[in-house]
C-alpha cells in the first residue's frame, strides 16, 4: 500500500465536499478498527462493499498454478471479510452515474489506475470505471481522490442501489422523447444513500432511456428501468415515463414487468422510493438467492406489487427534492465548445476516415453535431490514453465525455468539419478502430481474470474472438456486421450474454477424467428495444472450439436470411434443434494426449480447474455413466425447450422438470450407485444426501439450485403459464449444470499442500 | 504548457520539503534491445512458470495480460510487494519492476533493491525458452519512476532534490528529466537513442 495514504486527506481536505469527508474518515476509521479486530468479517465486508472495494480471485489465500493448489502466503494473517485476506488484492468499483465524465475526472481516472492499479480502468457493462489489484488500505487514498473531482463510490457494491444508468446519446438522441440526463442524475443523488435504500436483501438498479426501441440503456433488464415518453393533457404535452419494474439477469433472468405507461416526471423519484420501501420491507432478506427484485414481483404479481407500491406512496412524507431539480430542467443544456458545422464532403480525409465515420460517428439530433464512439478493447483503457482523451475533450468538445454499456466511450458535440481533425488524435493513441456497433466490439465481464466467481476466461474469449473478425474485416460484413457477441464467465450475467444476437456463458464438464472449460451457448437475445428478449441455452462446447461456433453459426446466417430477415427472426424461423446440430459437431472432446490445448482456457496455460471457485471435495475415482446420464437431461431440458416453442406448455413443464428429477437420479446413483425411481424418494434421497449434507451447494448461490428442483417437484403437475414454464426451464438447465459442477467437486484430485 | 493538477504542486506543500529518504515505490524500467522479434504473449506462460516455481523474493500471484491495449502494461506478473512487467508504455519496451509496498532504510538502499529487482528479471527472463536468442535487455538504457504523484510530483524541485542521489547511483551516465507535468516524475538514464 501506498505510504503517501497519510497524507492525501490533508492535502484534498477543502477540495472535498464535507459530506463525502465524514463519510470517508468514518471508512478510515472502520478500516482501522477491523485491523484491531473490532470488527466481525461480516459486517466489514458489507461495509467495504458499499464503498464499492470489491473482492478478487485467489482472495481466499489459495490459487491452483496448473498442477497444485498452492497458499498465498499473504503477510497479514487480518481479514477484510469471511475468507477474505486482508493484503489479497481487491477491484475498486467506481459509479460514474449516467456514464457523464469530465476531463479532470478521466485525468485522476488515470492516476489512480497507474498509482494504485495495473495502469488500466475497465469500463464495465453497467458505465461504471473499475480498477483492479487494489489494496484495501489504499482506497480511502481512491475515493478521496475521487470525492475531490465529484465523484462518489459510496454504494457501487453492495446490497444498495448501484449505479445508475442512462443512454449516453441522451440528450443529442435522434430518437428519444426527451434528454433523460437530468432525471437520472436527479435519482441518482436523490436514492444515494436514502435511508429508505439501506436495508435491501440484495442489490437494485435502475436505468434511464429516451426511447422504445434502441439499446442504448436495456431498461427491460432493471430493477426500475424508465423510459421518456410524453403524454397530452388538458392540452399541454406532459413528460413523464413509461416505468418498468423487476428485472434481472443471473441464473434466474427475468424481463421487467410494466408498472405504468406513464409515471408523470414529478412522479418518478417519489415512486422509486415506495418501491425502494415495499422492496426493503417484503423482499428477501435470508436467502440472497431470490431476494432480488424481480423474485418479489413474481411472487406478488405485477398488480398486486403495483398496489403495494400505490399505497406506500400514499404514505410518504413530502420531500421537495423529489420536484426541486425540474425546474431547472428547462435550461439544462449540455453545451458544445465550437459552433456547429458541416463536414465537408469533397475535403480530403485522413486515410481510414470513412469506415472510422461509418461505424464510429452519430450524427446529432442538433444539426452540424456528431457523438463519437471511441471503441475500448474489452474495456479497457490505459492511464496515458485517459489522459490524452482528457486532453482531446478540452480541444474538440466541452469535456462531454459518456461511458456506454457496450463498454466504450463517446465523446459528445463534436462539431461536424473537426471530425477528421480528432479522427487523426485519435488515431494517434489507436483509440480510432472502427469496429464500434460491430460483432467485433466483443462486451465481456471479468471472467476469470480477476473475478472470484467466473468460471471460464470470458476476457481471454472476447480476446480470441476480436481478434479473429477483425482479421477477417467481419464488421464490414453487410450480413453479420451488426451482430452483437456477449460473454460472461459464470451465469451471473454481468457480461448480459442474455441479450446479445450470441451469447455465451462459461460452464465446465468433466472429460476423460480431466476438467475442461466450456461456454453455453445462446441464441435469439435482443439487444435492441431496451433488451426486448432473452436467448435461451442450446447448449454447452468446449472454450477452444466456440471460434469455429461462431463461424458457423455467422456463417448460416450469412447464407440462408432471407431479405430483411434479422438474426432473432432466422433463429426462431430455423428453430432451435436446428440451432443445436448446428453446434453438435463442436461437442466433442479429443483426449488430453491428442490436443492438450482443450484443457486449457484462452489466455491461461495452466491446466484448468474449478478449484479456484470453490473448495474441492474428493470422492475417490471417477465412475462415469453419471456424465452420459447428465448429457440426456441436458437434452431433455433442451426439447423441453421446442415443447414450449409449439405452446405445448404442460408438456414443456413436465420435461423440464423431469430433466431435473433425472439428474438428481444420476447425482444418486453416482455416489450410491443405485437409485430409487419414485420421484418422492428420488427427493428424499437428494434432500438428506446432497442438500442437508451441502455437498450439492454452490460455492456462490448455496443452496438455489436445490431449492429450485425441490420446489419443481412441489409444484409438479400443476398448471403453468408460458413465463413460468420458460423459468422452470431455465432453472431445470442451471440445475443441470449445478450436478455437473457437484460430479467434478466430487471426482476433483484433493489440494496438494504448497511446498 | 499543461498546468500541474494542483493536488500535486508543491507550493501546496504547506512548505515541506521533499527530501530522498521520504521517497517511496520506486520504479525501474530497463529497455529491451530489439523489440521486433518479441512476442509479448509469450510472457504470459513464463510468468505463470514464475508463480509455480516461486522464483521472485516477492509473494507471486496472478498475472494479467493487457496486450489488446496500445503501449500499454503488457504482461504483468502480480505480486504483493511488487508488480513485474514486460512493459511496452510509450511504445517502449522492457522490463519494468514496480515497488508497491514500502521499504524500510535510505533513498539509496531503495533505488539499489529496485536496481537490483530489475536486473535479476532481465537475467532471468533472456534466459526462458520462448525469449532465448531473442530477448536482450540494454541494462544501461534505463527508465527511473517514483509511483506516486504526492511524494515525487513531476517538478523542479522532485528534479533538483532525486538528481544528486541519481547521480550517485547511476555514477557517469547521462539522466534526463523526461515527461510531462501530469506524469510519474521520471528521469531517462543512459543508453536513449
Amino acid at each position: 500500500m501506498k505510504s503517501s495514504n497519510s497524507q492525501w486527506k490533508t492535502r484534498l481536505g477543502d477540495r472535498i465536499p464535507p459530506h463525502l469527508a465524514t463519510e470517508l474518515d468514518a471508512f478510515e476509521h472502520e478500516i482501522a478498527l477491523k485491523k484491531q479486530g473490532k470488527i466481525e468479517d461480516r459486517v466489514f465486508a458489507e461495509t467495504r462493499l458499499r464503498r464499492g472495494a470489491y473482492g478478487q480471485r485467489y482472495d481466499n489465500g489459495q490459487r491452483a498454478d496448473g498442477a497444485t493448489t498452492r497458499t498465498l502466503n499473504y503477510p497479514s494473517p487480518n481479514t477484510k471479510g469471511p475468507n477474505t485476506m486482508w493484503d489479497a488484492p481487491g477491484m475498486q468499483r467506481i459509479k460514474i452515474p449516467f456514464g457523464g465524465l469530465n476531463a479532470a475526472q478521466l485525468e485522476t481516472l488515470a492516476d489512480l489506475a497507474e498509482e494504485y492499479s495495473d495502469g488500466i480502468a475497465h469500463i464495465t457493462t453497467r458505465q461504471d470505471v473499475q480498477l483492479h489489484f487494489i489494496h484495501i488500505e489504499d482506497t480511502p487514498s481512491i475515493m478521496r481522490r475521487l470525492a475531490a473531482v465529484g465523484i462518489t463510490t459510496r454504494e457501487a457494491c453492495g446490497n444498495s442501489v448501484r449505479n445508475v444508468t442512462a443512454c449516453p446519446i441522451a440528450g443529442v438522441c435522434r430518437t428519444q422523447t426527451f434528454d433523460v440526463t437530468p432525471y437520472a442524475k436527479a435519482i441518482a443523488y436523490f436514492m444515494l444513500g436514502h435511508p429508505d435504500a439501506q436495508n435491501f436483501g440484495r442489490k437494485f438498479k435502475i436505468a434511464f432511456s429516451g426511447c422504445r426501441d434502441e439499446a442504448c440503456a436495456l431498461v427491460r433488464l432493471h430493477d426500475y428501468g424508465a423510459i421518456a415518453v410524453t403524454r397530452e393533457i388538458d392540452g399541454q404535452t406532459k413528460r413523464g415515463f413509461e416505468l418498468w419494474v423487476g428485472g434481472g439477469l443471473g441464473p434466474v433472468p427475468q424481463q421487467a414487468r410494466l408498472y405504468d405507461e406513464f409515471v408523470p416526471e414529478e412522479e418518478i423519484l417519489p415512486v422509486c422510493q415506495a418501491v425502494g420501501r415495499v422492496f426493503a420491507r417484503l423482499g428477501e432478506k435470508k436467502n440472497r438467492n431470490t431476494a432480488r427484485l424481480k423474485f418479489l414481483v413474481s411472487k406478488l404479481g405485477i398488480d398486486e406489487f403495483r398496489r403495494l407500491v400505490k399505497a406506500e406512496r400514499e404514505l410518504l412524507p413530502y420531500d421537495p427534492r423529489w420536484t426541486d431539480y425540474l425546474k431547472d430542467i428547462p435550461h439544462y443544456k449540455e453545451e458544445a465548445l465550437k459552433p456547429p458545422s458541416l463536414l465537408q464532403i469533397g475535403a480530403a480525409k485522413p486515410a481510414g476516415f470513412d469506415p472510422w465515420y461509418a461505424s464510429n460517428v452519430y450524427r446529432q439530433r442538433q444539426e452540424g453535431y456528431a457523438t463519437v464512439t471511441i471503441q475500448l478493447p474489452l474495456g479497457d483503457i490505459t492511464a496515458a490514453q485517459l489522459r490524452k482523451l482528457a486532453d482531446i475533450s478540452r480541444q474538440f468538445v466541452k469535456e462531454t465525455v459518456r461511458s456506454t454499456v457496450e463498454q466504450n466511450l463517446v465523446l459528445r458535440w463534436v462539431s461536424e468539419s473537426d471530425l477528421p481533425a480528432l479522427y487523426t488524435e485519435l488515431k494517434k493513441l489507436e483509440l480510432a478502430r472502427p469496429l464500434a456497433n460491430t460483432i467485433v466490439d466483443v462486451a465481456s465481464c471479468p471472467g476469470t481474470d480477476t473475478c472470484k466467481l467466473g468460471i471460464a476466461s470470458s476476457r481471454g474469449l472476447a480476446g480470441e474472438l476480436r481478434m479473429r473478425l477483425a482479421s477477417k474485416n467481419a464488421e464490414r460484413d453487410e450480413a453479420i456486421g451488426g451482430l452483437r457477441i456477449k460473454i460472461s464467465g459464470c451465469f451471473n450475467s454481468c457480461g448480459q450474454h442474455h441479450v446479445a444476437d450470441l451469447g455465451f456463458y462459461g460452464v465446465s464438464r468433466n472429460k476423460n477424467n480431466y476438467t475442461v472449460p466450456h461456454f453455453q451457448v445462446l441464441l435469439g437475445g435482443e439487444w435492441t428495444h431496451n433488451a426486448g428478449a432473452y436467448g435461451l441455452a442450446i447448449g454447452a462446447v468446449p472454450s477452444k472450439r466456440i471460434p469455429e461456433t461462431v463461424d458457423r453459426i455467422t456463417g448460416r446466417y450469412r447464407d440462408e436470411r432471407q431479405q430483411g430477415e434479422t438474426f432473432q427472426a432466422w433463429i426462431k424461423r430455423i428453430g432451435k434443434a436446428e440451432c443445436k446440430k448446428m453446434i453438435d459437431e463442436f461437442t466433442a472432446v479429443p483426449t488430453h494426449d491428442q490436443d492438450p490445448s482443450f484443457y486449457s482456457d484462452w489466455g491461461d496455460p495452466r491446466e484448468f480447474t474449478l478449484g479456484d471457485i470453490g473448495v474441492g471435495e474428493c470422492a475417490g475415482e471417477v465412475v462415469n455413466p453419471v456424465e452420459f446420464e447428465l448429457v440426456a437431461c441436458e437434452r431433455e431440458a433442451f426439447e423441453a425447450q421446442l415443447e414450449l416453442e409449439k405452446g405445448t406448455i404442460d408438456k414443456a413443464s413436465r420435461m423440464a422438470y423431469e430433466s431435473m428429477l433425472h439428474a438428481a437420479q444420476a447425482l444418486i446413483r453416482f455416489k450410491f450407485l443405485i437409485a430409487p425411481e419414485d420421484p418422492d424418494k428420488v427427493v428424499e434421497d437428494f434432500r438428506t444426501q446432497f442438500v442437508d449434507t451441502e455437498i450439492f451447494f454452490d460455492p456462490f448461490v448455496r443452496d438455489k439450485f436445490a431449492r429450485d428442483f425441490l420446489r419443481a417437484h412441489e409444484e409438479a403437475g400443476r398448471p403453468r403459464t408460458t413465463d413460468t414454464a420458460h423459468q422452470l426451464i431455465e432453472e431445470a438447465q442451471l440445475f443441470i449444470e449445478a450436478c455437473y459442477s457437484c460430479q467434478a467437486r466430487m471426482t476433483a484430485v484433493p489440494a496438494k499442500a504448497s511446498a | 504548457m499543461l498546468q500541474l493538477p494542483g493536488a500535486y504542486d508543491s507550493r501546496a506543500r504547506e512548505g515541506k520539503r521533499l527530501t530522498p529518504d521520504s521517497v517511496q515505490h520506486i520504479n525501474i524500467k530497463i529497455f529491451v534491445k530489439d523489440p521486433s522479434a518479441i512476442r509479448l504473449s509469450d510472457a504470459i506462460g513464463v510468468f505463470h512458470e514464475w508463480i509455480r516455481q516461486s522464483v521472485c523474493p516477492e509473494m507471486l500471484i496472478d498475472v494479467a495480460d493487457y496486450e489488446h491495449v496500445h503501449d500499454g502494461p503488457g504482461i504483468l506478473l502480480i505480486a504483493h510487494e511488487a508488480n513485474y512487467s514486460l512493459d511496452n508504455r510509450e511504445g517502449r519496451l522492457g522490463l519494468l519492476y514496480n515497488r508497491k509496498t514500502a521499504l524500510d532504510g535510505t533513498f539509496q538502499g531503495r533505488l539499489a533493491q529496485a536496481h537490483k529487482a530489475a536486473l535479476a528479471a532481465c537475467d532471468r527472463l533472456e534466459q526462458e525458452a520462448p525469449f532465448k536468442g531473442k530477448l536482450a535487455f540494454d541494462r544501461k538504457s534505463i527508465e527511473f519512476s517514483v509511483n506516486d504523484r504526492l511524494l515525487a510530483p513531476n517538478t523542479d524541485e522532485t528534479w533538483q532534490a532525486l538528481r544528486p542521489e541519481l547521480e550517485k547511483h547511476f555514477a557517469g551516465a547521462k539522466l534526463e528529466r523526461s515527461g510531462e507535468p501530469r506524469d510519474l516524475f521520471r528521469v531517462l538514464i543512459g543508453n536513449q537513442d
